[in-house]
């Protein structure tokens, strides 16, 4: 029953669709100074019965509702009542369903709080917004249906992947598509604007807080796939620039250089043509992204089940929306005067841009690279950290200087005045720098460059900080995402720089020496808990500097349904560090690998992140506050 | 100018997208084809019983050979020991078989109840020896002639087709 | 002007006067090599039978005295390109590591032009 609910409402949602978009085009025909009634009675219709539709799949999932097939292929009656919840949407096709909803509800959000903005515009956004819609709805219905029916009805489910169970793991795909699906919207919004020549700061004002909202959750969405990765994949790493982080990160650096050149082009006329590349590029990359992880022509820990008529299909969307705004935007695109204002503001903004477009294109290439020398020369290479590692950390150096520098200038010429004051922060950054090396232990050079000049960045944050409470304009919020990702970037500098790891083999009993630790196998327990055997380890770490003992209990779990062994690492979290323990069995040996990690700083990576989002939501804040 | 770049865009596009379609069709295993048509240089094998080592010398000797990477606790390895055994009955061919860490008494077992086809046996018990061949797992087979030269990589169990396809090699 | 610039350049060479030069660590070594039977992760950070054995052949060759160049060579002769993290550098490679800098080069010029029109009008 639940099973034809589902249906019913998907291909409801496929008639309200193409309804909305036939009377949008009349709607566009016969003049009327308004959008009709009948367009936001659609649209509200469509909003609730797509939320209504997905309740019922997580209804299909609370009750265990075997018939239906993603259930089947999902859940397990055993299984813990939030994770047959977020089990819902982690899998391929219930988060397209996900997709789906916010693509709608951002059409029907961005149709009412844009009255103020003109008729055509706001029309030809909803007509471009329910083509993605009815994409994404066929592609469902004909392909990848959550709400597919099994006969007979299996007594029991498959099981949900026990690595996917983890709390951060659950809310990921809502916080990441509330991102990158949402800036479908001003994907919409760009080609309505092209089609309208709706080119000024209006245009601006109208998407701006759509970008703020996606990319504050985007990285946020990031955080949280990061955040479950270090705690359950049990390699003590948060970031590997493997594929499916890769296409996260992709969207994120355009939505934060358009995030910025939307600034600009609200003050004047100056960016639009770029702010329109922008707009379609961050939903054509989000789509590039979800078309690279789902289809299986990439080798990574994060993916999805292989299917290549997925593939296929998310492709042929793909080309046809790059087709439509390529030309499209060929059609339209004006050459105007561009008049620069050197030493100031823009300078700075296009500075951004210049950089995020790097980070972009070597991120893309890294990723799509290896596609390419196995199509064309039969030979499969690998790109991984240490490529993009090396390519963008030194050009890391320079953007944390001239984040520090480019919001202190002026919108028109900048006299330099303060040049003083940025030498003297300089000097103390240097000076910190050097504190920490002689408090601790040296490190590389490039390392050196990094740690000042993020720190650079996080003094003259603060001298704004400072500047802005003297002079009682409060405006935090560009002052704590940059200062947070000065943070960022300083913890992970300290973090990289001072961690400890010791890959060794040790059987119970033993005992192991190393740097200032003693590490001690004490037993090996087996224990049975509801729907796995653990083998726990006992392990005793003695910080022979510090005089502290602590305890890591890492575990070796078989699960049944489904059949799987995963490593489940011990992790102390401190405040200043953390300690972090695996375990594996080798095979035929009474000898065990064990991994053993000390990380400084991880709760303060976390941390800013948050920061760096934070500021996303509080501009979003004031910006309503002020409308 | 701007049609210039206007057409670079459009094929650019048109050649990524094109790529992404054609590696839609490619199979994702990796294989090591790069091994076929390198020398095998030295090697130094453990025999499995005797306190001898195997090495390049004793290779050589033979025509062709079939080194053969196996264990007992493998599955696949027990499907291909059909064709090992027809193998084994070649007259140009001489089977080398690697036992790949496994326990001595498991392994005899194993050769006790699906029968050996090894002219020689040998064992590999921490598999190092075996990452000079470029195995990285099991069942593995590699075909080379006199000159050591490698003909060719099996992955995975030895299949009809692959068998006949020895065969017919070693014909020459 | 001319103290602070002198204080300046000696206290930066005092922060790299430290700067530790690199040695041969296996850890980077095994960061460096991917699980071939993996779903997409390192040798240090897999598991797997074949993980183990790498780490084994890897230890024993640091012990020979090998340096990171050979022992990422002997991998690749034997298991092709695929196996290392860091793509080579070489012809076929060539575009993948230049690419990047190259726009930025670009981005850099188209940068600098539009500020050169503003102070030309």
């Amino acid at each position: 029953m639940l099973s034809n609910i589902g249906n019913a409402l998907l291909f409801s949602n496929i008639l309200l669709g193409i309804s909305i978009i036939y009377f949008s085009f009349e709607n566009l025909r016969n003049k009327e100074q308004r959008v009709s009634k009948k367009i936001y009675r659609l649209s509200l219709l469509q909003s609730t019965l797509i939320i209504i539709c997905f309740f019922n799949l997580i209804a299909a999932f609370i009750t265990s509702d075997f018939s239906i097939i993603s259930v089947y292929q999902n859940s397990h009656s055993l299984k813990p009542f939030f994770y047959k919840v977020s089990g819902t949407w982690g899998n391929h096709e219930g988060s397209l369903l996900l997709w789906v909803i916010i693509l709608t509800i951002f059409s029907f959000l961005f149709l009412i709080y844009n009255k103020s903005h003109p008729k055509n515009y706001r029309v030809y956004t909803l007509i471009v917004q329910n083509i993605l819609i009815l994409g994404f709805l066929f592609f469902i219905l004909f392909n990848s249906n959550p709400f597919g029916v099994i006969l007979p009805t299996p007594s029991e489910g498959l099981g949900l992947n026990p690595i996917l169970q983890d709390p951060a793991l659950a809310i990921h795909p809502p916080l990441l598509y509330v991102g990158f699906v949402g800036s479908s919207i001003y994907f919409s919004a760009a080609i309505a604007s092209l089609i309208t020549d709706y080119s000024d700061k209006l245009f601006a004002q109208s998407i701006k807080n759509w970008v703020l909202i996606s990319w504050s959750f985007q990285t946020l969405g990031i955080l949280t796939g990061s955040i479950w990765a270090y705690y359950e994949l049990g390699w003590g790493g948060f970031w590997f620039w493997d594929p499916v982080e890769n296409a996260s990160l992709l969207p994120w650096f355009a939505m934060t250089a358009l995030v910025h050149s939307l600034i600009a082009l609200e003050k004047r006329k100056f960016l639009y043509f770029w702010v329109i590349i922008l707009c379609l590029l961050t939903f054509i990359l989000s789509v590039t992204g979800t078309f690279l992880v789902r289809s299986g022509i990439l080798n990574s820990v994060h993916t999805f089940a292989n299917d290549p008529s997925r593939g296929a299909y998310i492709l042929i969307f793909l080309s046809l929306m790059i087709f439509a705004s390529v030309l499209l935007f060929f059609k339209k695109f004006k050459t105007s005067n561009y008049n620069l204002n050197a030493n100031s503001k823009e300078t700075f903004i296009l500075i951004n841009n210049w950089f995020m477009i790097f980070y972009l294109i070597t991120v893309l290439l890294g990723t799509i690279y290896p596609i390419f020398t196995e199509v064309l020369t039969d030979n499969k290479v690998s790109v991984g950290p240490p490529y993009y590692n090396t390519v963008i950390i030194p050009v890391v150096i320079f953007f944390l200087f001239f984040m520090a520098v480019g919001p202190q200038t002026k919108w028109i010429k900048n006299k330099f005045s303060n040049l003083n004051l940025l030498i003297k922060i300089l000097f103390g950054a240097i000076l910190i720098n050097f504190v920490i090396i002689y408090l601790s232990k040296s490190y590389s050079l490039i390392s050196n460059f990094i740690i000042i000049s993020s720190i650079f960045l996080i003094l003259s944050s603060l001298n704004d900080l400072y500047k802005t409470i003297k002079q009682r304009k409060i405006d935090l919020s560009r002052i704590i995402s940059h200062s947070g990702f000065g943070f960022l970037i300083l913890f992970i500098g300290l973090n990289y720089n001072f961690s400890l790891e010791k890959d060794l083999n040790l059987k119970v009993g033993e005992a192991r020496k190393f740097e200032n630790y003693l590490l001690e196998f004490k037993n090996l327990q087996l224990k049975d808990f509801k729907n796995y055997k653990a083998v726990v380890g006992e392990f005793k770490i003695k910080n022979l500097k510090e005089n502290l003992e602590l305890t890591l209990n890492p575990e070796i779990r078989i699960y049944e349904s489904p059949n799987t062994i995963t490593y489940e690492a011990s992790i102390r979290t401190g405040i200043l560090k953390d300690y972090y323990l695996t375990m594996s069995n080798i095979d035929r040996s009474e000898y065990y690998n064990i991994k053993f990690q000390k990380k400084p700083f991880m709760l303060w990576i976390w941390i800013s992140v948050i920061f760096i989002s934070l500021g996303g939501f509080l501009r979003l804040f004031k910006n309503e506050k002020n409308y | 100018m701007k049609k210039i770049i206007k057409l670079f865009v459009l094929i650019l596009v048109i050649f990524i997208i094109g790529i992404f379609f054609i590696s839609l069709n490619n199979s994702t295993r990796y294989d090591t084809k790069g091994l076929v048509g390198q020398k095998i240089k030295k090697i130094s094998l453990d025999y499995f019983s005797e306190n001898k080592k195997f090495t390049e010398v004793d290779l050589k000797k033979n025509n062709y050979t079939l080194i053969n990477f196996w264990a007992s606790w493998c599955g696949p390895c027990r499907d291909e020991h059909i064709f090992l055994l027809k193998l084994s009955k070649e007259k140009n061919l001489k089977l080398l078989g690697v036992n790949f860490k496994d326990k001595k008494n498991n392994a005899l077992k194993f050769l006790n109840d699906l029968g050996n086809p090894y002219d020689n046996l040998t064992k590999d018990e921490l598999g190092k020896q075996s990452v000079n061949f470029g195995i990285y797992g099991i069942p593995e087979s590699i075909l080379i002639d006199k000159e050591l030269v490698i003909l060719k990589k099996f992955t995975g169990p030895i299949s009809e087709k692959d068998f006949r396809n020895i065969k017919s090699i070693i014909k020459k | 002007m001319k103290i602070k610039i002198i204080i300046f350049f000696i206290m930066l060479s005092l922060n790299f006067a430290n700067a530790e030069t690199k040695t041969i660590e296996q850890q980077k070594i095994f960061k460096n090599l991917r699980c071939l039977i993996c779903q997409g992760q390192s040798v240090a950070d897999s598991n797997s039978e074949f993980a183990l054995t790498i780490k084994l052949v890897v230890r024993d060759q640091i012990n020979e005295g090998k340096s990171e160049k050979e022992i990422y060579n002997f991998l690749i002769e034997k298991y092709g390109e695929w196996i290392v993290y860091k793509p080579s550098l070489n012809k076929t490679n060539f575009l993948l590591w230049f690419l990047p800098y190259l726009v930025f080069a670009v981005g850099g010029l188209i940068i600098f032009s539009l500020l050169k029109k503003r102070e030309d009008t």
